[in-house]
């Protein structure tokens, strides 16, 4: 305990002279530049408090992702060009056909599931009288993060061998209906959607949310005009409300897209990308910390960035039209 | 909608009952897992091995021994031989500037680029707005060699090595660059609607740029900002690849996330302390979810892009 005090008494002095520093700084240079007058004001202005969000913005982004441009095309050291040899490599080996394989199937399933269920839930619970707690218990896993998701599906998921009595739901539920628990996590391609699971179940909440507020968005007076009319159900569903939340529905479908390209916690702590459930990402990090192959690493991260552009561009014109409409 | 239903009874009967039941079977089976763990991080490690947790329910019998071993350390389990409240500490240590310092940098951006405009400002900020298509997964290896090696050009170094590997500055940093694009986007949205009678008066009563930004921008953008901070405060306790990236190998400095997913690789046999350890690192966003859920809500909203 006491060694635990001599080392955290330190680090949360690194806290507060960090964010206490940094806001003297600041107050100092607000001072100074607030004398400034006639002409110089403005430009002034816009450099003192334009030039840290550009200094982090240069350094963070824009310039390590040219740097990784090029060292895509480069070797594990980056020391020699290598030319397109990095990205022949993810395209033509048989392990990274896994890889790719994967990630298609994560971009392929996740989003659709998440998004209908989350529909699901939020047109269902338009209907409730009392929704606020299915709400937040469904909405919870969202504050997990994916390393707690992982452990909690971990124990779901776990297997003892036939000798021992089962301790995992999943085993449990299995053996108990009359079939055979396994080793869940070796046994590809199941592996892969048991991994799945935990991301729906995790963005699940997140989607139910956003369309929820979408759906209550919807004009009561269409809505009850529509019903005098004799629409209800699913023709009411159908015809009014779906067409009304649309536009929300595709921003929720590509965020999940985007989220399953870049799927990397929940693999990196349930498999290490092992067992045949690799993805991009995974391999990545792999690529970047194990095998210490710069070159292959970043051209990784360019197929990333490839991959993630169409989608996020379409995101965004949808929300700045839907932030016009509104 | 629940209005529409009353008049029209037939519906009524018929589809808020289906809807409530579907809703709650989802809910139960969604809670199940959560609740699960929760149990078995109060179950002896004898138990835990012996039955599954659903077994309480026959034979309550709870204990806090993991969470003290797992908090201050145990004997026989020499992965966790100090215990993970050091890590604990780290991730509060990782997160508090991680979170204040880009929100400021960003308000002051937001606001140049708001009310300060100078020409091109405009594509200045569709500029940051348009970088929130690079993956943080681009930035990675340029900034983990500008931290160890510094920036040259041929032999003419451009920035000294900044020596902050291995340090919480060098995991500081990486969050409040990775955050700039959303939050400068999310924040500008905002100072930007701002009434501007109100900015106008006050520079007619001679208050400077920098007096307007503390005495009024500030004080009324607390909405949006709260909003992002939660956000922010999520996405970084809850990181795994930026403090795998910046603080792997250095154990000093890694925060819970990581530690306990490396713990769960060299588990073959430690359940009762993963639970446990997997309940700390998830109790903190929790409070923070329960007791902000309408901010936080808001927050992942407008977070939708990152």
């Amino acid at each position: 305990m006491n060694n635990f005090l001599s080392t955290a008494g330190p680090k949360f002095a690194q806290v507060f002279i960090a964010v206490f520093g940094f806001l003297a700084i600041l107050a100092v240079v607000f001072w100074i530049a607030g004398r400034a007058n006639g002409r110089k004001v403005k430009p002034v202005a816009n450099i003192v408090f334009l030039g840290p969000a550009a200094l982090l913005l240069i350094l963070g982004l824009i310039v390590p992702a040219f740097q990784t441009i090029f060292f895509s095309f480069k070797g594990e050291d980056s020391s020699k060009w290598v030319g397109f040899s990095n990205y022949k490599w993810i395209f033509t080996d048989p392990d990274m056909r896994r890889v790719l394989v994967n990630t298609l199937l994560w971009i392929g399933v996740v989003p659709i599931f998440t998004t209908l269920l989350g529909l699901l839930l939020a047109v269902f619970m338009d209907r409730m009288k009392r929704e606020s707690l299915p709400k937040s218990l469904l909405f919870m896993p969202m504050a997990i993060s994916f390393v707690g998701a992982s452990i909690i599906w971990r124990f779901v998921y776990n297997y003892s061998n036939r000798y021992q009595p089962q301790v995992g739901l999943l085993s449990a539920v299995v053996k108990t209906v009359g079939g055979h628990p396994q080793n869940w996590l070796l046994d590809k391609p199941l592996n892969t959607f048991l991994l799945m699971i935990i991301f729906v179940w995790v963005q699940t909440g997140f989607a139910m949310v956003i369309l929820s507020a979408a759906i209550k968005a919807v004009p009561a007076d269409i809505v009850e005009a529509s019903a005098l009319d004799g629409a209800h159900g699913f023709r009411l569903f159908r015809f009014i409300t779906f067409p009304a939340v649309r536009s929300t529905f595709i921003v929720v479908l590509a965020t999940q897209v985007v989220g399953a390209l870049k799927i990397f916690d929940v693999v990196r702590t349930m498999t290490g990308g092992n067992f045949g459930t690799n993805v991009l990402a995974n391999e990545m990090y792999s690529q970047i910390f194990v095998q210490f192959n710069q070159g292959k690493g970043a051209a990784l991260a360019i197929v990333l960035f490839l991959l993630v552009i169409p989608v996020l561009l379409f995101n965004m014109r949808n929300l700045r039209l839907e932030r016009s409409e509104r | 909608m629940s209005k529409v239903a009353e008049h029209t009874p037939g519906r009524k009967l018929f589809s808020s009952k289906i809807a409530a039941l579907v809703v709650w079977t989802i809910t139960i089976i969604w809670t199940i897992p959560t609740f699960g763990l929760f149990v078995s991080s109060f179950r002896s490690k004898a138990d835990i091995y012996a039955t599954g947790w659903w077994h309480v329910f026959l034979h309550p019998h709870f204990t806090l021994a993991n969470y003290h071993d797992v908090l201050f350390g145990s004997q026989t389990q020499a992965a966790v031989a100090n215990g993970v409240l050091p890590y604990l500490v780290n991730s509060i240590v990782i997160t508090i500037p991680a979170v204040i310092i880009p929100i400021v940098v960003a308000t002051m951006a937001a606001y140049s680029l708001a009310w300060v405009k100078f020409k091109g400002s405009d594509f200045v900020f569709f500029f940051i707005f348009a970088l929130q298509i690079v993956p943080l997964q681009m930035s990675l290896i340029p900034l983990l060699q500008l931290f160890t090696g510094g920036a040259h050009i041929g032999s003419i170094t451009i920035i000294p090595k900044l020596g902050i590997a291995g340090h919480f500055a060098g995991i500081w940093l990486p969050h409040a660059m990775f955050a700039m694009p959303l939050a400068i986007y999310l924040l500008h949205n905002f100072i930007a609607s701002l009434p501007r009678d109100l900015m106008e008066a006050a520079y007619m009563d001679g208050a400077n740029h920098f007096k307007v930004f503390r005495q009024i921008v500030i004080p009324l953008s607390i909405p949006a900002i709260a909003a992002f901070a939660i956000f922010q405060f999520l996405w970084v306790w809850n990181d795994l690849l930026v403090a795998l990236t910046f603080a792997s190998g250095t154990e000093e400095i890694a925060p819970i996330n990581a530690k306990l997913a490396s713990l769960v690789g060299q588990f073959g046999s430690g359940w009762q302390l993963l639970t446990a350890g997997a309940f700390i690192s998830i109790a903190i966003p929790l409070i923070v979810f329960f007791s902000l859920q309408r901010f936080f809500v808001r927050g992942l909203l407008s977070g939708s892009v990152k």
